[in-house]
């Protein structure tokens, strides 16, 4: 009997091992999924938003005279408006007597931060006047300050130094509960991407702009990558402005884009911590890029002097070596990434900035001075993590970023003796606990479903790849399959581990590459619509709806078919998207629902929404099934 | 039908050689891990080359070394667990079993086990069901 047990009982381990370590692949290859096509979105944005811009010196002025180019330029060109520069342009504002949010006093005092932290709490939102008036008084304060901030842990207890928020509005609550709210006692360093991705970015940067306020001495504020009005308008800060602030939010959002232009990028502790959003390369010098006039350099990796292009030139303006330089240096400071290879090569992940090795940390820290590199920039399991042999530390405090339980989150504190000390944290939102298997599967649907969005998204292209192979050995073997994928997705993802989500085998073992693009559809039918339209408009369509919102002026929902057509050109100019006029026209006019001459965008965009017909079944085996980059 | 070795992922953080077995569908026991491991392993650094790792995996795999645990015999398993066959098992008997006998688990993987076994509402743990719920699992 003794026997039976021992062997049953191996059975049953070796079982369960196995059993963990697949979750473990699944839980790693769901994370790369994750990774790759949020980089790859980044990329993507880089065509889009080139495309839609006025330039300044066009000589096609006949093509603006339809279009309101002044909002659309406003809005994506920073330029200062110098009414947004007087006191006048929240002055006029008037705070109704129904207004029950918070209201502020300027200048600030603790009762005030209190009262914003208690309003946010509760769900409110404050008004547009307090928050015109405390970005003014941001920007004012913001303008007297150094690109790089240095502190010192003499006149402090220790500083805290926290990562990536991107609108979660309950982490920065939480850490504000575990750690202490800014003080003397408790100094913060927050080192950018404060906005974007989550549904509460304006509560979250209002707090942080307060505290900035409050204590300038004792809180500060890095730059991130984010903290740009083109990534702005991709990764749902733009919306979430125009959502909550009908009528003010254009003049908030231009006056958003002048505080993040002013936000230093760089701290130092004690002369020997330097803390920076993204990273370093081979050309970061921290002398030359505290002389530079930060506020006119563009953050954006893609953008140079003048920041877009004329519809019909396909020729940008060439732009002085200087500026490309000061430029270049802001931009690896937003952007870059750590690996583990020596060397500095060009980020082609994030299409901006570096990847630096562990050589390129050493020379700058060395020729610095300088014993440890904070960034932050990247999502990390734990919320932290080390490389460099100790010497980079990235931080990152959006727990579950990805999906629910996907990640923790984690601050760093440091003393006078200037060792790092780890503190994290994971924002739940089911009281229930999760196990491991629920997590992974919650996170592996939500990921799957990302994916197969983008099979379906690049279906021509596909397909063409497949067809060509088919058509040379009468069949597509995995391997032809998987290269497929890549050299049309690039994703860098492991297709072949995710080949049995995404395709079915035929019985000889090729792959049946049909089967890739069964379970999804367009929102409606588009028998109208060319392929390769209809494509581009599910690939761009988040992009195309911002677009819309910012055009939509009186906020009706609707646009007029001449608008439309004209913001069609420019996008189907500039993405290399072959359509004739007429086609478009024809587009126009089958979405034209009332034939009264304009356009419910809502619907149109409603109909480039790609549906998972296996929607309800999958609900059923998974629990939770929220498309995140729909 | 042979699963190919697929490209390893290349992650920043490292991975356990036996969840890489695992999950290229093999059951090694903890002494087949072992032999592994010394076949390939870097000296004493812990560390494993790929170079060295493929050709060994390979043949692992063509040779079927470390084949799958039939459902029906891990279902017979728990009933040898199961004494008096009353369908399901007290998680302190199980984390008796699996902490004592055979390759024992480390007191981290009997609380993974019993967070992801355990019916919550009755404190049991029904192996029948979960090995249905548990097994399904995409073929490499």
């Amino acid at each position: 009997m003794l026997n039976c047990t021992m062997k049953a009982a191996v059975l049953i381990q070796r079982w369960y091992r196995r059993y963990m370590a697949r979750l473990e692949m699944r839980r790693r290859y769901t994370w790369n999924i994750f990774q790759s096509i949020e980089y790859a979105g980044e990329q993507d944005q880089l065509q889009v938003t080139l495309s839609t811009g006025f330039s300044v010196k066009t000589q096609n002025v006949t093509h603006l005279t339809l279009c309101p180019p002044d909002l659309i330029s406003q809005l994506l060109d920073p330029v200062v408006d110098p009414w947004l520069d007087k006191e006048t342009c929240y002055n006029l504002i008037a705070v109704p007597e129904s207004y029950t949010g918070p209201r502020l006093s300027f200048p600030l005092s603790v009762s005030d931060t209190n009262t914003l932290l208690g309003a946010f709490k509760e769900q409110q939102t404050l008004h547009a006047r307090y928050v015109l008036q405390l970005l003014y008084e941001t920007k004012k304060l913001l303008k007297q300050m150094p690109n790089i901030i240095h502190l010192s842990t003499s006149y402090t207890k220790e500083i805290t130094i926290c990562g990536d928020l991107h609108g979660r509005l309950d982490d920065l609550l939480l850490i504000f509960y575990k750690n202490g709210l800014p003080s003397a006692e408790t100094p913060y360093v927050f080192n950018g991407d404060f906005v974007d991705r989550g549904k509460k970015s304006v509560e979250v940067v209002m707090l942080l702009f307060a505290y900035l306020l409050l204590y300038p001495d004792y809180m500060h504020l890095n730059r991130g990558n984010h903290e740009d009005h083109i990534m702005n308008l991709r990764y749902g800060f733009t919306k979430e402005v125009m959502l909550k602030y009908k009528t003010h939010g254009r003049e908030i959002l231009q006056l958003f884009q002048d505080v993040f232009s002013l936000l230093p990028v760089a701290t130092v502790i004690d002369g020997k911590i330097l803390i920076v959003h993204g990273g370093i390369s081979d050309q970061t010098d921290l002398d030359f890029l505290s002389t530079i006039e930060r506020h006119k350099v563009s953050g954006s990796k893609h953008v140079l002097q003048v920041p877009f292009l004329d519809s019909l030139s396909s020729v940008p303006p060439p732009s002085p070596p200087q500026h490309e330089r000061e430029w270049k240096q802001i931009v690896d400071i937003l952007w870059s990434d750590p690996k583990t290879q020596e060397g500095c090569s060009a980020n082609t992940f994030r299409g901006g900035g570096c990847y630096f090795g562990p050589d390129i940390t050493q020379r700058l820290l060395l020729q610095h001075g300088l014993q440890l590199l904070i960034r932050s920039h990247e999502c990390k399991q734990e919320g932290y993590e080390l490389c460099h042999g100790g010497q980079v530390i990235t931080i990152f405090s959006a727990s579950n970023y990805y999906e629910e339980g996907s990640n923790r989150g984690a601050y760093i504190k440091v003393g006078r003796e200037l060792v790092p000390r780890f503190y994290q944290y994971q924002v739940s939102r089911t009281t229930r606990k999760l196990t491991l298997t629920q997590r992974v599967r919650a996170a592996e649907g939500s990921a799957l479903r990302a994916l197969k969005e983008k099979l379906f998204t690049h279906r021509s292209e596909l397909m063409s790849g497949f067809q060509q192979i088919y058509f040379f050995s009468g069949c597509v073997s995995v391997s032809e399959w998987a290269q497929v994928l890549e050299s049309v997705l690039r994703l860098d993802l492991p297709w072949r581990t995710l080949r049995p989500h995404l395709a079915c085998l035929a019985p000889d073992g090729s792959v049946e590459y049909q089967s890739c693009f069964e379970d999804m559809e367009p929102g409606i039918p588009l028998s109208q619509v060319t392929p390769n339209l209809a494509e581009t408009l599910f690939r761009y369509r988040t992009d195309i709806g911002i677009i819309f919102n910012i055009i939509d002026k009186d906020h009706s929902g609707l646009i007029s078919i001449e608008e439309f057509r004209h913001t069609w050109r420019l996008f189907s100019a500039h993405l290399g998207v072959d359509i004739d006029d007429r086609a478009i026209d024809d587009l126009a006019r089958s979405i034209d629902f009332n034939k009264d001459g304009s356009i419910d965008f809502t619907e149109f965009l409603e109909a480039f929404r790609v549906v998972h017909k296996l929607d309800n079944k999958d609900q059923q085996l998974n629990g939770k099934m929220d498309g995140k980059f729909s | 039908m042979m699963p190919l070795v697929h490209r390893l992922i290349f992650w920043e953080t490292p991975v356990e050689i036996g969840t890489i077995i695992y999950s290229l569908g093999c059951f090694p026991t903890q002494a087949d891990l072992h032999d592994f491991t010394a076949e390939v392993e870097e000296g004493h650094t812990g560390y494993i080359h790929l170079d060295k790792f493929l050709p060994v995996m390979t043949k692992v795999l063509l040779e079927n070394k470390y084949p799958p645990i039939p459902e029906d015999l891990l279902l017979q398993a728990f009933e040898v667990l199961d004494k008096e066959k009353k369908g399901y098992l007290e998680p302190e008997d199980l984390t008796k079993y699996m902490t004592q006998e055979g390759d024992v688990f480390t007191q981290e993987e009997m609380d993974e086990m019993l967070t992801a076994l355990v019916d919550h509402e009755k404190n049991l743990i029904y192996y029948k069901d979960l090995i249905n719920l548990l097994t399904i699992d995409p073929d490499m």
